[in-house]
C-alpha cells in the first residue's frame, strides 16, 4: 500500500532538508508542473477526484477552476494555506507541517502556477511552534535553489510564500475569516457572494485550501489522476491521514486508503480500547461532527458513507468516547469550546451557544427540566443550516442533535434523577 | 511583576522596540496587516501588551487604537493584561477532556493555588485554558510557554512545572 504523503517521514523525527527532499525525488513534480499548462494541472487535480480534507470535501480542481484566468483577469491572485488546524480531536496537519516542510512548499508552488498566484499565504496556528519553525527554514531553501522568487526555476512564473503565525481563534480557519485575519482586521467571516475565488484577500481572487489537501498535489502531477484514483477504496481518490485519540491502546495518526473501515482503524491500527474501556461512540472527523453509534462501526470512513451513517468525514480523526465519560459532559464540553470561539457576528450564534452551553452544564450539575431537551432540540434546528451567518453554529450543533437523539435515555436520567451518574470520575485521570 | 517592570509595560516604547514594529509594517502588504506581528513583538518584550503600547502601535500602523484593539482582544493568545513569568495552556478541549484534563486542572489549583485566568501570587505561573493544541493522540496535553508537553499524568504534571522557575 502506497503512502505518498507519509513516505518521506523520517524515523529520527527529523524533516529532510531541501538536499535530502530533492535526493528523495523531492521537486521533480514541480518541474514537471512548470512544462504543463496551468489549466492541464486544474485538470488533472479534477480527474483525480482530490476532495479537501479540511472538512469541507469540496473537490479542489473545481476550487481552482473558478479562479479567473485569462489576460484580463484580475491580479494579483491568491493561494492561502488554511494550516490554522483547531478542529478538537484533530492533529493531522501538524504532522505533514513539521515533518514533511518541503512537500508543502513545493505543494502550494504547483498549486500557485496551477491558478497563477502571486503570492502564496502559510496560515499556522500560533501554538505549532515547530511547523513555523520548520516552514520558515524550508522557504529560506526553497528560495536559494531558485523554486521561489521572481522566475521559478527559469520558467518566468514569480511566486513568493509566507508563513503567517495567528494569534489563536478557531474562527480564522473558516476560509473568508482566514482572508480577513491575514487582512489585519478582526477575522470575522464574509458574506457571500461574492466568492472567495472572485473577491477573496484584499478584494483579489483567491483560493483557500486545507494543508493535507495541498500535500497531495505534487504526488497527482508526478503519478497522475489514474494513480491517484487507485489509492483509495471509494469513489474519491487518494489516501487519508486518520487519527485516533481517547481510550484506545494506540493513539495516533495513519496514512491509509480513503474508504478504509472505522472498525479497521480502531482495531488493527488503533489496537482496539484499552483494556477495561467500551467505546460507545466516536466523534468521526473532529467537534463539528455527529456521533457514530458504535453499531455502525463497519462504516467506510470516506465522505459519501459517513454522511450515509448520519455524520460527515470531517478532518478524519476520529475520537471515542468511552463508556466511563459523561456523554451530556461531553456534549457540554463540546458546545463549550463553540460558544467560547463564536465570533459573535450573528445573533443565533453569539447568544444561542451560549444558552446551549448554560443547560448542558445544569443538566450535568443535575439541575436540569424535563423542558430542557426541547429547548435544546429547538436550538439544534435554528442554529442549524441556512440560519447563521457561517458554518460554525450548524457544525456545534451536529453532535448535539445525534447526541440528544442517541443519548436521550442519559439526558432523562440526568434530569429525573437530578444528578450526573459519572460525577465520581470527573477529577480522576483514568 | 515587579512594580518598575510594571512602569516599563506602561512607558514608551524603547526606540528599538519601534523599529522591529516599523521593519515588520514595512515587510506587510498593508500596514494594518501586521498588527498581529506588530502585538506580538510588544508582548515578546513585556508579557502582554498595555494600553499605552496598544495606541502606540495603532499609530505606528495608522489604524485607530480601537480598530487594533478589536485584532488584539478577539485573539486567544494576545494578552491584554499582565501575566506571570510563565503562561500554562491546558487544553480543555474533548480529547484532553476524556482523558483526564480534569484532573489536570485540579492538580495544578492543588499545588499551585490557581484556576483558570489567575496567576501565582509570586508571579511564577499564570493558568489560562486553551483550545485543542493538536495533540491528542498524546493526550491530556499542554504548553507551558512555548513548550509542548502531553501524556500528563500525575507524576509528569509535577515534574514539568519543578522545570519551570
Amino acid at each position: 500500500m502506497e503512502k505518498p504523503l507519509t513516505a518521506l517521514i523520517q524515523p529520527d523525527g527529523k524533516p529532510l532538508d531541501v538536499a535530502g527532499y530533492e535526493r528523495a525525488g523531492g521537486y521533480q513534480a514541480l518541474r514537471k508542473a512548470l512544462t504543463m499548462a496551468p489549466e492541464a494541472i486544474t485538470a488533472e487535480v479534477k480527474r483525480s477526484r482530490l476532495r479537501g480534507r479540511g472538512g469541507g470535501g469540496f473537490s479542489t480542481g473545481r476550487k481552482w477552476e473558478a479562479v479567473p484566468q485569462g489576460a484580463d483577469a484580475p491580479r494579483q491572485r491568491y493561494l492561502v494555506v488554511n494550516a490554522d488546524e483547531m478542529e478538537p480531536g484533530s492533529f493531522k496537519d501538524r504532522l505533514l507541517l513539521e515533518q514533511t516542510p518541503h512537500q508543502m512548499i513545493e505543494s502550494v508552488i504547483i498549486g500557485a502556477f496551477a491558478i497563477q498566484a502571486e503570492i502564496v499565504y502559510i496560515f499556522v496556528r500560533a501554538e505549532y511552534v515547530l511547523a513555523i519553525d520548520r516552514l520558515n527554514r524550508a522557504v529560506v531553501e526553497a528560495e536559494a535553489r531558485g523554486y521561489l522568487g521572481a522566475n521559478v526555476l527559469g520558467s518566468g512564473f514569480a511566486v513568493s510564500v509566507h508563513v503567517h503565525a495567528s494569534g489563536g481563534r478557531y474562527i480564522c480557519g473558516e476560509s473568508s475569516a482566514m482572508l480577513t485575519a491575514l487582512e489585519g482586521r478582526r477575522p470575522l467571516p464574509r458574506a457571500r457572494p461574492p466568492r472567495s475565488a472572485l473577491s477573496g484577500l484584499w478584494g483579489k481572487p483567491s483560493v483557500v485550501n486545507n494543508v493535507e489537501t495541498m500535500c497531495n498535489v505534487p504526488h497527482i502531477i508526478e503519478r497522475g489522476a489514474d494513480w491517484f484514483l487507485g489509492l483509495s477504496r471509494c469513489d474519491d481518490g487518494g489516501s487519508k491521514l486518520y487519527g485516533f485519540s481517547g481510550r484506545v491502546k494506540r493513539p495516533g495518526l495513519w496514512e491509509l486508503p480513503l474508504g478504509t473501515p472505522l472498525n479497521e482503524i480502531l482495531e488493527e491500527h488503533a489496537g482496539g480500547m484499552q483494556d477495561g474501556y467500551e467505546c460507545r461512540a466516536v466523534l468521526p472527523g473532529g467537534a463539528s461532527t455527529a456521533f457514530v453509534m458504535s453499531d455502525s462501526f463497519d462504516v467506510a470512513m470516506d465522505f459519501t458513507s459517513v454522511q450515509k451513517v448520519g455524520s460527515s468525514l470531517g478532518t478524519g480523526n476520529i475520537m471515542a468516547l468511552d463508556h466511563r465519560r459523561c456523554p451530556i459532559g461531553l456534549l457540554r464540553n463540546l458546545e463549550h469550546f463553540f460558544a467560547q470561539e463564536s465570533c459573535g457576528w450573528c445573533t443565533p450564534c453569539r447568544d444561542g451557544l451560549p444558552w446551549v452551553e448554560r443547560i448542558l452544564t445544569a443538566i450535568e450539575a443535575g439541575e436540569g427540566e424535563p423542558e430542557d431537551i426541547e429547548t435544546l432540540s429547538r436550538h439544534v434546528t435554528f442554529l442549524g443550516p441556512d440560519f447563521t451567518f457561517c458554518d460554525l453554529a450548524p457544525g456545534a450543533m451536529a453532535p448535539l442533535g445525534s447526541g440528544l437523539k442517541h443519548f436521550r435515555a442519559e439526558f432523562e436520567q440526568h434530569i429525573s434523577e437530578k444528578r450526573c451518574p459519572w460525577h465520581d470520575t470527573a477529577e480522576s485521570w483514568a | 511583576m515587579s512594580t518598575a517592570e510594571q512602569d516599563l509595560s506602561e512607558a514608551p516604547l524603547e526606540e528599538a522596540l519601534r523599529q522591529q514594529i516599523a521593519a515588520v509594517a514595512q515587510h506587510a502588504e498593508y500596514k494594518r496587516a501586521a498588527g498581529l506581528d506588530a502585538l506580538k513583538v510588544v508582548q515578546k518584550r513585556f508579557g502582554y501588551v498595555s494600553d499605552p503600547h496598544l495606541a502606540e502601535v495603532a499609530a505606528l500602523l495608522e489604524m485607530t487604537p480601537a480598530e487594533l484593539d478589536g485584532v488584539a482582544t478577539f485573539y486567544n493568545l494576545i494578552f491584554r493584561r499582565p501575566v506571570g513569568r510563565h503562561v500554562i495552556l491546558l487544553c480543555d478541549s474533548v480529547a484532553c477532556w476524556v482523558m483526564g484534563e480534569r484532573a489536570a486542572r485540579a492538580q495544578i489549583r492543588e499545588r499551585l493555588g490557581i484556576n483558570p485566568g489567575e496567576t501565582t501570587a509570586d508571579g511564577r505561573f499564570t493558568l489560562l485554558p486553551i483550545v485543542c493544541l493538536g495533540h491528542c493522540d498524546h493526550a491530556p496535553a499542554m504548553m507551558v510557554d512555548e513548550d509542548q508537553h502531553g501524556d500528563l499524568d500525575a507524576e509528569r504534571l509535577d515534574a514539568i512545572l519543578d522545570r519551570y522557575r
